[in-house]
């Protein structure tokens, strides 16, 4: 919109007056995507471990496979997810399309391959490190890798803002796999994009102000707690 | 050193909680989330119905209503009509509400729909920039003013996803002479999207479109668009309401999926649809059958 401070204050205003729809479309953003990040987490880190410390033939065919599934588009995604839980689909009897669990298993998807990609190029870095390491202490390759995750955990957090970055910012898997239904599946993204084809652009703008200072408040908490933790850890 | 030792045990033992207590919150968020959709499953049910009617806030005003008269939540899948059909289609919905008869009476006839009522009309409108570079503006005859456009070779955006507005729209242009197929990608512009997004296009461009007239009344973003054409028989708007067949998918919601159509049906729903307005305006004029 041309006026910039009319937008801002009205983004404030929103959050100020208080509207119950907004804090719960906020809730369930942050729970949809956190939850997502988490599992993408879970997945994600141990197959880039791996992927950094096992030697197989195809490696770096896999390597560039996941590479390139950090570009994956969500429409494709949302459609991909949309076609299994579909009740014609070969998972529709869970009755999870529209769900925020649909949502998650859809951002899930989209997580992954950044967390795995990003947390693969850490480890594999700091494996490089440790090479000597490791051979004169002749450890298993569990130790190995949990030595590797632990000591780049903070590289890691990286890679899971990374993640969280994609997961909270999408609108197309979300839209078909959540139906941005009222008081139900609706996110921050589904709301910018209806309020955009109503018409309310200033409205939907003020909704895109609150979603970024959201990511970045993410962002900030991570950094302080890695911050805290680092100075802890080398007092 | 001691007293490093122990603060990192401090430190890990932080870690350590909030790595559980992530871990918690990972593992409600998935059980949790499907528990609370089934049990809201037994009291709600899932309509697949267009844009128009969610982004004028149609739903917005009268789902309450129904809502605190039955205890019954509706939720709202709003897309295009080919999608809304498509959905319903595969089993994902328990009622349809759309605009599209031809294709509703496919839907029926083809056993994924139990039976279709008219619910209530609209029109649609001609819109188009307020310089009028096709001099379209005032006439009664919609495919002449479509022929005008297409002679004048007038930038026009198209929905171009297969919805009711598209599907009225392609009707009016084959009663024009069907001359916007050739020009694709020229003066002819298939949006492939909604309609709000489609007005916010015509609105950039300065470009003629198809529009619903409940979506524009409501729409914030007109600029220089007006209304040039409007009042042809031919742009009458009709919307039908249907429950998906139970006998095809069987988790359908038909009890409660029944009580929203006969709600809308009955005197009370047709009531509500008429005391909707939008600044002053009724956008809906509902036209069920008596008795239906």
């Amino acid at each position: 919109m041309s006026d910039d401070s009319s937008v801002l204050s009205l983004a404030l205003r929103l959050l100020a007056t208080g509207d119950d729809n907004l804090y719960a479309i906020i809730g369930l953003s942050m729970r949809v995507s956190l939850a997502a990040v988490g599992l993408g987490c879970l997945l994600g880190i141990p197959l880039g471990a791996a992927l950094a410390v096992l030697r197989f033939p195809g490696r770096t065919v896999v390597t560039a496979l996941l590479n390139s599934f950090m570009g994956l588009p969500p429409v494709v995604v949302g459609l991909l997810i949309y076609l299994l839980l579909s009740r014609s689909g070969p998972l529709g009897f869970l009755g999870l399309l529209y769900t925020p669990s649909a949502m998650i298993i859809a951002q899930t998807l989209l997580v992954t391959p950044i967390v795995a990609a990003l947390s693969r190029q850490t480890i594999a870095d700091l494996n490089d490190e440790y090479a000597e390491l490791f051979r004169s202490l002749d450890l298993g390759l569990a130790a190995r890798l949990g030595a590797l995750i632990r000591d780049g955990r903070y590289s890691l957090m990286t890679a899971a803002l990374a993640g969280f970055g994609r997961a909270i910012a999408e609108v197309g898997a979300v839209m078909i796999v959540g139906g941005n239904i009222a008081g139900a599946t609706r996110v921050m993204t589904t709301a910018i994009a209806l309020e955009t084809s109503k018409g309310e652009l200033a409205l939907a703008i003020a909704l895109g102000l609150i979603l970024i200072a959201l990511a970045m408040a993410v962002n900030l908490m991570v950094l302080g707690l890695n911050n805290f933790a680092q100075r802890r850890a080398y007092a | 050193m001691i007293c490093l030792v122990r603060l990192k045990s401090i430190v890990g033992s932080a870690t350590g909680v909030a790595g559980a207590a992530f871990l918690a919150f990972l593992l409600s968020a998935l059980t949790q989330l499907p528990g609370s959709a089934a049990l809201a499953a037994d009291n709600s049910i899932l309509v697949q119905s267009t844009t128009s009617t969610q982004n004028s806030g149609l739903f917005a005003h009268i789902l309450p209503l129904f809502e605190t008269q039955t205890g019954i939540k509706v939720k709202v899948v709003a897309v295009g009509t080919g999608q809304a059909l498509k959905n319903a289609r595969n089993g994902d919905g328990d009622v349809l509400l759309v605009h599209a008869k031809a294709a509703e009476q496919k839907f029926v006839r083809g056993g994924w729909g139990v039976k279709r009522f008219d619910l209530m009309y609209n029109d649609f409108v001609i819109v188009g920039p307020a310089n009028d570079p096709a001099k379209i503006a005032g006439m009664k005859d919609a495919p002449a003013a479509l022929a005008k456009i297409a002679n004048a070779h007038a930038i026009f955006a198209s929905r171009g996803d297969n919805s009711g507005t598209h599907k009225a729209e392609l009707r009016l242009w084959k009663l024009a002479g069907g001359a916007a197929a050739a020009a694709r990608g020229s003066w002819y512009r298939e949006t492939g999207s909604g309609m709000g997004a489609t007005l916010n296009i015509a609105a950039g461009i300065g470009a003629y479109a198809l529009t619903d007239r409940a979506t524009w009344l409501s729409f914030n973003n007109k600029r220089d668009l007006r209304v040039l054409v409007e009042g042809d028989k031919r742009l009458f708007n009709q919307y039908g309401v249907m429950l998906v067949n139970p006998a095809r998918h069987k988790h359908v919601n038909a009890k409660q999926g029944r009580a929203f159509i006969n709600w809308l049906l009955s005197d009370v729903g047709q009531s509500a649809i008429a005391g909707f307005k939008v600044k002053g305006r009724q956008l809906f004029f509902p036209n069920a059958a008596p008795g239906s």
